[in-house]
């Protein structure tokens, strides 16, 4: 469905951050793109959204397809009004618009006018607490009710293929959780496919049927989601456990020595 | 109090041309944190416009004044294409010197076409005052005040509750968030530049009925700064509210002061305004505050 193929991305026609990614989105799936910080993940997703133009980047080799059309020429508005939403990193509700005037810029590139008050209902339905604040500025929401906003608005877009930017960003662990059950549900019910940037490798592992893990500007390993999550090197370096099931701490530190096999 | 009451009339009227211009001013600034200085001309050009169709080609009033409309419209997006759109990603502050530039080539094309000269309208209200009890209002300040009302709030409705007024505030929040949505950030740029000329139109034809219209109508630029800092830089109600406030102020001083000080404080007074807001309340009575949460 969304297909990247050996993408170059370069800043500001110098710095090359993304060296050849390719991954692929099939339809109804959650994909989770997992890295450390500074890996190119948020990079990638912009490529795809049309969001690197902004920012003065620019896909300089490979393809994007989406349902077998090039997108990566495309200028933001295009991609949005073709099926993909980027929900991006740390919420950007619009603070001084209330909570359901929100909702209704995000169904800014819908022709169907007419069933956006029936979207808007969905929407509370998947988030009950949105509906009690519907008129109430959302600036002043708490960091998971701008969350599920953030997801809400995209969701009005109706889109085909959903970027979500680290969500549990900032949020607490039963949040996180909740956020999560949620995203899988609109995955289910709705059947979006959701490509899905995290830095809780263990949460996005958990709703995810496919990986990828990234470094560098490259990705370094892929498979489907039950096996990185037994990788004994993905359980060390991005899970936090030890072979032991152990939590990691300062007194096995001379684990330093080992390295990630795949860079060498 | 006839003559408070007369006062407070001719505050209002003016004020409510005050808050036309300033809406425009406070949209630009809004959506693209553009400090535009060619308001004064937009206002000049579509009052000229609007004489230029109703005495010269002899079109009816009302016609040429909706034409005049239409031709601004076109101005303010022809303007954003021209020279503003080729900026975008200019720093802030380049883009602010051009619109000084702008501001002296619009005037520097309108006293070409239409000369110095102050030039009035035919008679389009009738000269008779309108009795209300015992005072006398001019029927043209009536008109003034019931169409800038008319606007505000058409004007105020269209960002509540449509589709594009919403992308509008939206836009002003966060752009690139705005640009995720699939809103084109630059059309409603355009959007704002359009909308800007077409209330600096109606500001100016308004104008140009009550005192006639001569090259210094573009002074009424300069006195958006009050209005705007006194509302609030980026609020739409706070540009009508101030707007109205700062037409009473002027008005009352010119009645009550300038007898006892000399004539001019009128002129001052909402400057004087400016500097004890700036001073007090930064941000303007309505202005929106950063919203942080910590």
């Amino acid at each position: 469905m969304l297909k990247l193929n050996n993408i170059e991305v370069i800043y500001n026609e110098v710095i090359l951050v993304l060296k050849g990614i390719s991954l692929e989105v099939p339809p109804g799936k959650i994909i989770s793109l997992l890295g450390a910080n500074g890996a190119g993940k948020t990079t990638t997703l912009k490529a795809i959204s049309g969001l690197l133009k902004e920012e003065n980047g620019e896909v300089v080799d490979g393809t994007i397809e989406f349902e077998g059309r090039e997108i990566h020429k495309q200028p933001a508005e295009a991609i949005v009004a073709n099926g993909i939403f980027q929900v991006m990193e740390g919420r950007r509700v619009f603070v001084h618009l209330t909570v359901e005037e929100n909702l209704r810029a995000g169904a800014f590139t819908r022709k169907d006018k007419g069933n956006i008050r029936s979207d808007i209902e969905k929407v509370y339905g998947y988030f009950p607490r949105l509906q009690d604040l519907q008129h109430r500025i959302s600036g002043y929401l708490s960091g998971g009710e701008q969350q599920m906003l953030a997801i809400g608005r995209a969701l009005m877009a109706r889109p085909r293929v959903m970027l979500l930017d680290e969500p549990s960003l900032g949020l607490a662990p039963l949040l996180v959780q909740e956020i999560f059950n949620i995203i899988r549900k609109i995955n289910q019910e709705e059947g979006v496919s959701i490509l899905l940037v995290e830095q809780n490798a263990m949460a996005a592992l958990n709703i995810a049927t496919f990986g990828y893990i990234m470094e560098n500007g490259r990705i370094v390993m892929d498979g489907p989601a039950e096996q990185l999550r037994e990788n004994p090197d993905v359980k060390e370096f991005y899970l936090g456990l030890t072979e032991f099931g152990d939590q990691k701490g300062f007194r096995n530190i001379k684990h330093y020595k080992r390295r990630k096999r795949w860079l060498s | 109090m006839d003559f408070f009451i007369q006062l407070s009339v001719a505050g209002l009227v003016i004020g409510s041309v005050y808050a036309m211009i300033a809406l425009g001013f406070v949209l630009i600034y809004k959506s693209s944190s553009v400090i535009n200085f060619a308001q004064g001309e937009l206002l000049l050009i579509g009052a000229f416009l609007c004489l230029w169709l109703t005495v010269d080609m002899g079109i009816p009033f009302l016609m040429s004044f909706a034409i005049t409309l239409v031709l601004a419209l076109g101005l303010g997006f022809a303007i954003e294409r021209l020279f503003l759109r080729p900026m975008i990603g200019e720093p802030i502050l380049s883009v602010i010197m051009l619109t000084i530039g702008l501001s002296i080539m619009l005037r520097g094309i309108s006293i070409i076409i239409w000369g110095t000269d102050t030039r009035t309208f035919p008679e389009v209200f009738s000269s008779e005052p309108v009795k209300i009890g015992s005072i006398n209002i001019p029927e043209v300040y009536l008109w003034s005040l019931l169409l800038s009302m008319i606007f505000l709030v058409a004007f105020s409705l269209f960002f509540k509750k449509t589709r594009l007024g919403i992308a509008m505030r939206a836009t002003a929040d966060d752009q690139t968030a705005a640009l995720s949505m699939g809103i084109s950030v630059k059309r409603i740029f355009a959007l704002s530049w359009a909308i800007a000329a077409i209330v600096a139109s109606v500001g100016g034809i308004l104008l140009g009925n009550i005192n006639g219209i001569n090259i210094s109508l573009t002074q009424f630029g300069l006195k958006v700064f009050p209005v705007v800092i006194l509302g609030g830089l980026d609020s739409i109600p706070g540009a009508i509210v101030a707007g109205l406030m700062i037409g009473l102020l002027e008005s009352y001083s010119g009645g009550y002061l300038d007898p006892l000080i000399g004539s001019g404080i009128k002129e001052v007074m909402p400057f004087v305004i400016l500097m004890i807001v700036l001073m007090i309340k930064p941000y303007g009575l309505f202005g929106q505050e950063r919203i942080e949460r910590v």
